[in-house]
């Protein structure tokens, strides 16, 4: 094979530059989920392998707290992705079903800005804008924060299922007498649904682990996992800290996997 | 029956704009109750706009369309009795086969029991009942392609779309669902209206055609007339495979015109309505109607010397020089080989025209 002699793997370096990529990504993460298995009360010192930090969390002093932070972080991230995505469910339908309409290039501009905005800019103006109109701070600021931001990361997956879907389905289902709205229920819907799943899974996952922006618009005493673990580390690292970080990074690990399956049973079907 | 059976489709005036392209100049056609209509044409004439402007896909610029009487300029798709075999098929991709054929029955209001019962039958009818519970990526092109003829017959329509859709298939299956399509269209009496931009598929299929081009309609006729008596040179040329001559018209005497071409030779051939003494016109004759001797034939006989035989199978194909003249072509059937009608390359030879073989054509 002639074209063997510019395949990537054979350029010098190659090998050596992809484990050092790998090493910096994963070494930490990897120092971390061990550690969490650690009998030691130190963080630096290995005294054996123990499940005591876990329990420490389900159990020991700072579990209440914990406890709370956690339901926070999971009920918003249930409602901000739910809601996100359906609002980009329907800016992907008008994006690229809308056929040519003005401002167009505009509108994908508009959806995708707060991917590209600094997160700290976002996160004051957020503050800025409730404090203006005198909105408490508190769950519900958190939570319109979250669906604000999610919409772009819903969007994405959501807008590349749905153009890869021509439109000469829904124009069978018109043709066999299903109303526009019948052939979106019944057929662009269920052929979106890998798309939707995906843009769910991912503005899940984004609004579950966002500090910044929810460290700016919580109201005091209001918690999320995120906060409530930059909390605790503020009084010191302990090996708590690393059974949680490693149960939220299984989570998020569960998370892209199934996204994963859910595209790929797609293809195979 | 009353005289005044309406035609199955009227269109009326046509005109199809898109800003300030036309795709469809002024349209004008009938199709029959219980026809099998052709749209022919090379790809960019027009023919399936035209056929989506009757499904309701687009709409209509200028004029009208009539679907038995009725104008449906305005109407949706979904309220259209008519459906659509789309080019790529479009089967819906998580529904079954059943469920698929079983959509547009429901859609209309019968039960889903009643549906599937219906489509269950419909898919007997195209010999597919053993793959009712697939989905259609588990069939071959030729079990999609007979699923979305189920699938647009089983609501009974009142006309059905065809848009090219045995393009996808290999010659083999084409030719079998050529006439599956036909005989279908006679068992459920339907009006078929197909696409297609392949004039063979076109002449084998169709009761009657309409040759498209460049948005205009060119000849509508059954497949004898566009074969052999075509209007233009756009259908000559499209339809078959034709010689065009340049030739001049001397004069016109009781009919025929007597003309004379490149290098002196002249020919006798009917005359039509437009041609007068001194025309420069083409002539087209079909290479099938040629036929080769080795001394003049009364008429017209070309003198000419034979450059190449190429055998295609059913036929051989002869390829002549005209003395100071063009290049022709001349299909010699393969069961006429015994009776010297095949000569060597080099040979001089007579060219010979059946009668009424040629045709004139103003441009």
């Amino acid at each position: 094979m002639t074209h063997k002699r510019y395949d990537i793997k054979s350029y010098p370096g190659f090998l050596q530059i992809t484990l050092l990529c790998l090493f910096v990504l994963y070494a930490p993460l990897i120092v971390v989920a061990i550690y969490s298995l650690n009998a030691s009360a130190s963080i630096a010192v290995w005294e054996g392998f123990s499940f005591r930090w876990y329990v420490d969390v389900f159990t020991g002093p700072e579990s209440a707290k914990f406890k709370t932070a956690a339901r926070n972080s999971f009920v918003i991230a249930i409602i901000a992705a739910t809601l996100a995505t359906a609002i980009a469910t329907l800016a992907a339908t008008a994006m690229v079903r809308g056929g040519k309409f003005r401002l167009r290039a505009w509108s994908f501009g508009l959806i995708s800005l707060p991917l590209m905005v600094p997160e700290i800019v976002t996160a004051v103006a957020t503050l800025i804008f409730f404090n203006s109109i005198g909105f408490d701070r508190g769950l519900l600021t958190i939570l319109l924060a979250h669906i604000a931001f999610c919409i772009p990361f819903a969007y994405l997956p959501i807008s590349a299922r749905m153009q890869g879907i021509e439109d000469s389905y829904e124009q069978a289902a018109q043709d066999l007498y299903a109303t526009k709205r019948q052939a979106f229920t019944k057929i662009l819907l269920p052929l979106m649904l890998p798309g939707i799943i995906s843009g769910f899974l991912l503005a899940f996952i984004i609004s579950l682990d966002d500090f910044i922006i929810t460290n700016f618009v919580k109201g005091a005493g209001v918690e999320t996992l995120p906060t409530a673990i930059f909390g605790a580390v503020k009084q010191g690292i302990k090996p708590n800290i690393m059974a949680i970080s490693t149960m939220l990074l299984g989570f998020s690990v569960l998370m892209v996997l199934i996204s994963y399956l859910v595209s790929r049973t797609d293809k195979t079907s | 029956m009353s005289l005044e059976q309406p035609n199955a489709i009227e269109v009326r005036n046509a005109v199809k704009r898109y800003g300030d392209f036309t795709a469809l100049k002024t349209i004008s056609l009938s199709i029959k109750d219980n026809e099998f209509f052709t749209l022919l044409g090379p790809s960019g004439c027009g023919k399936t706009t035209l056929l989506r402007m009757i499904a309701g896909f687009e709409d209509v610029t200028e004029g009208a369309i009539f679907l038995y009487g009725e104008e449906i300029e305005g109407l949706p798709p979904h309220k259209r009795p008519v459906n659509t075999v789309f080019q790529n098929y479009a089967l819906f991709p998580h529904k079954t086969v059943l469920d698929n054929v079983a959509f547009g029955l429901q859609m209309r209001g019968n039960s889903k029991a009643d549906a599937r019962k219906r489509a269950g039958e419909m898919l007997e009818l195209v010999q597919l009942s053993q793959f009712a519970g697939r989905k259609p990526s588990q069939l071959s092109g030729g079990q999609q392609q007979r699923v979305a003829l189920a699938r647009a017959l089983a609501p009974q329509p009142k006309v059905l779309l065809l848009d090219e859709p045995l393009s996808a298939l290999d010659l083999k299956l084409r030719k079998a669902m050529q006439l599956e399509l036909k005989h279908l269209q006679r068992e459920t009496g339907i009006t078929f209206i197909f696409v297609t931009h392949d004039q063979e598929e076109a002449l084998t299929m169709s009761d009657r055609i309409a040759v498209m081009s460049s948005g205009e309609l060119q000849q509508l006729g059954d497949a004898r007339d566009i074969y052999e008596r075509p209007c233009n040179m756009f259908v000559a040329d499209f339809i078959g495979e034709t010689n065009l001559l340049d030739v001049s018209v001397d004069r016109i005497e009781s009919g025929q015109a007597i003309c004379h071409l490149g290098g002196g030779h002249a020919l006798t051939c009917p005359s039509v309505e437009e041609v007068s003494a001194g025309s420069k016109v083409h002539l087209s004759v079909r290479p099938e109607r040629l036929f080769l001797t080795a001394t003049p034939d009364a008429g017209n006989a070309l003198k000419a010397s034979v450059r190449e035989n190429i055998f295609v199978g059913t036929d051989i194909t002869t390829l002549v020089d005209l003395a100071g003249g063009p290049e022709i072509i001349i299909r010699t059937s393969n069961s006429e080989r015994g009776n010297q009608r095949i000569f060597d390359p080099g040979t001089p030879v007579y060219v010979n025209m059946e009668h009424g073989a040629a045709r004139l054509l103003v441009d």
